[in-house]
């Protein structure tokens, strides 16, 4: 059953230059205890689109249209009041940066006790309690210590603990994760995709999972959402899209992780790169997003901008030669 | 934190040296002869010679020094030229007006400046934020005295809502002494709270753009713990630092506002004392606000840790 389902979410912003269509036009769901990746590069609108999601957009200069549809309630119609009871409660969201994500100048504990308040009605010694159990449940060592220690006492992935922490104290329904090991160490990386498992597993919730790291990807997504330019372009489970992809921008992407290895097997190939930039989102774009990156473009393609048609099982893509390009692969 | 506190303290030794030796030197630099201007102008030869020897006067100037700070640090101010009475008594007798002063004035203006600050930075670029700014820019501008008078005017005089002028001791209870600071207070804090709502206005400015304010939205809190709580006591530290800085605004501020609402503060001693070049009472009074204002100093370092844990000495 759908817990999340988004429809036509258009995102914009008013800039100097024009309007800014960060998001446009993208459809997708979330089931319940599912994890959904969306990947994409730099700009592509990814962030936007977990930020719009919790309505964290500020308007203006942003602008939100479309439906969000949580557990039956169309977030975009709720008052603040409202939206605010289901920030940090039934959704809740982990950042990119560990490092400036948490507030510098309050303590780990009533970082973590604000929202077990707020939103459980716990009074201060049930949320501090809560909060030690919270710390112990993400493996931190001494919590009852750490509860009244300060972030800057903290290292980056036990920062980013405490923020997995805040995020699953009050058991929501849906985690929205953006990036968030991209700013960590590779071996803290991995616990910390661990950790976060395990505590889906344990608590049932839906993950989001915001990341240009298809490793982390392949590792812990069950479905991928892939973006380019504020639009959807491919979305599959995630073996299949790992083993046939259909969009020459997600073929570019797979083509783009180094192998480990490689050179001793003797399958080196030269890294491959996509060529070219992400179009300027604050002019409107004619055909199809990718058709000025893309080898196989055709004038169809720089015309008539490809839907998203089925092309596999539970897989779609937006690509007039998908067929095609799936075979050239 | 009493280590620090106690090494702060030692710290402000050589500070307070310096000020004495410049305080002291006030005698010196003066024009004239110092036992000729102590002594008047109807002073006979002898007269001026009699107050040179009482004073020392004749001997090293380092060794007059010596003695002075000698006896400073036993309480001795020296005696007023003009009463005859001991500095450290006049001084003791105007002290709880204008202290009185600045301390309703620093509370108003902590209370109005500071959400006056916050409010316009939530509210950035819109009229709530153009309207406070203007007030700053206005409260800026206009002198103590003509704040003071337009104040005394419309609300004593005109409304009778307030008395004109003068003190009441708090020994006399809390609202008539309370009463007669309100209007030289506003007066006096015009400018302060406009530098102050600027400041905070500044620094909640770009407290407000950095991600831990995104993680506190994130969590569902409401507008006001954001404000007040997240974003603010990350603003205190700048925040702190020119309500600090303004407390020498006030020493000197307090000087036209004791005349204008006619407080028998240290204000006022200040101007008697100089038009009758009443020079120890001068030298006292300088001396106790620089004393007042390194302690305010010090003040404001003990702060910083308080609001701001990265901050350990």
């Amino acid at each position: 059953m759908a817990l999340l389902e988004v429809d036509n979410l258009q995102t914009h912003f008013r800039t100097p230059g024009g309007i800014n269509r960060a998001v446009d036009g993208v459809s997708f769901h979330v089931d319940e205890g599912e994890t959904l990746a969306i990947v994409g590069e730099s700009g592509c609108g990814k962030s936007v689109t977990s930020m719009s999601l919790m309505r964290l957009i500020p308007e203006p200069p942003g602008r939100i249209a479309g439906s969000i549809r949580f557990a039956g309630k169309d977030l975009l119609n709720l008052s603040d009041r409202e939206m605010r009871a289901i920030r940090g409660n039934d959704i809740s969201m982990i950042f990119q940066e560990p490092m400036t994500s948490l507030n510098p100048v309050l303590t780990v504990g009533r970082q973590i006790r604000e929202t077990l308040m707020i939103h459980q009605g716990l009074d201060k010694q049930a949320a501090e309690t809560h909060a030690i159990e919270m710390l112990t449940l993400v493996g931190i060592p001494e919590p009852k210590r750490r509860v009244r220690e300060y972030p800057h006492q903290l290292s980056g992935g036990m920062r980013q603990r405490v923020m997995i922490a805040i995020a699953l104290a009050c058991n929501p329904k849906l985690l929205i994760a953006d990036e968030p090991t991209t700013a960590l160490d590779v071996t803290i990386q991995a616990q910390i995709l661990k950790l976060m498992l395990d505590l889906k597993r344990r608590v049932g919730a839906a993950i989001i999972l915001i990341t240009h790291d298809l490793g982390v990807v392949a590792e812990i997504a069950e479905r991928v959402m892939v973006m380019y330019a504020g639009r959807k372009v491919e979305e599959a489970p995630v073996a299949e899209l790992f083993r046939s992809p259909r969009h020459p921008y997600t073929q570019g992407l797979l083509g783009a992780v180094p192998r480990l290895g490689s050179s001793l097997t003797g399958t080196a190939r030269r890294l491959a790169e996509i060529p070219g930039q992400v179009p300027d989102l604050r002019k409107p774009i004619s055909g199809c997003v990718f058709a000025g990156r893309c080898a196989l473009a055709t004038d169809l393609c720089r015309q008539y901008a490809p839907g998203l048609e089925e092309k596999g099982p539970r897989h779609i893509a937006a690509c007039h030669y998908a067929a095609k390009g799936a075979v050239a692969a | 934190m009493l280590s620090f506190i106690l090494r702060r303290i030692v710290a402000t030794l050589p500070v307070m040296a310096i000020v004495a030796l410049f305080v002291f030197s006030l005698l010196y630099i003066a024009p004239g002869d110092p036992a000729v201007v102590i002594a008047g102008d109807q002073a006979s030869p002898e007269d001026v010679e009699r107050i040179r020897q009482s004073l020392g006067l004749d001997r090293p100037f380092l060794i007059q020094f010596g003695g002075w700070v000698w006896r400073i640090l036993h309480g001795d101010l020296g005696t007023s030229i003009f009463t005859n009475l001991p500095v450290s008594a006049m001084i003791g007798q105007r002290l709880g007006p204008t202290l009185s002063l600045m301390i309703v004035t620093l509370l108003l203006t902590i209370a109005v400046a500071v959400p006056l600050g916050v409010v316009a930075a939530w509210k950035a670029g819109s009229l709530i934020d153009r309207v406070i700014m203007g007030f700053a820019v206005f409260g800026f501008s206009l002198p103590v005295f003509v704040v003071g008078y337009m104040l005394a005017y419309i609300f004593a005089l005109e409304l009778e809502w307030l008395p004109v002028q003068g003190y009441t001791p708090l020994s006399s209870g809390f609202w008539p002494w309370l009463e007669n600071l309100i209007l030289p207070a506003i007066a006096l804090g015009c400018v302060y709270i406009a530098l102050v709502a600027r400041i905070t206005r500044a620094a909640m400015l770009e407290v407000l753009q950095q991600d831990y304010i995104r993680t506190a939205k994130a969590k569902g809190l409401g507008q006001g713990g954001i404000l007040f709580i997240h974003a603010l006591k990350n603003a205190a530290v700048p925040i702190v630092t020119v309500i600090g800085i303004g407390i020498a605004l006030l020493i000197g501020g307090a000087v036209v506002t004791e005349s204008v609402f006619a407080i028998p503060g240290l204000g006022r001693l200040t101007i008697d004392a100089i038009l009758r070049r009443d020079y120890p009472v001068i030298q006292g009074i300088v001396l106790l606000f620089s004393f007042v204002y390194v302690l305010v100093n010090l003040m404001i370092d003990v702060i910083y840790t308080l609001v701001d844990p990265r901050i350990r000495y």
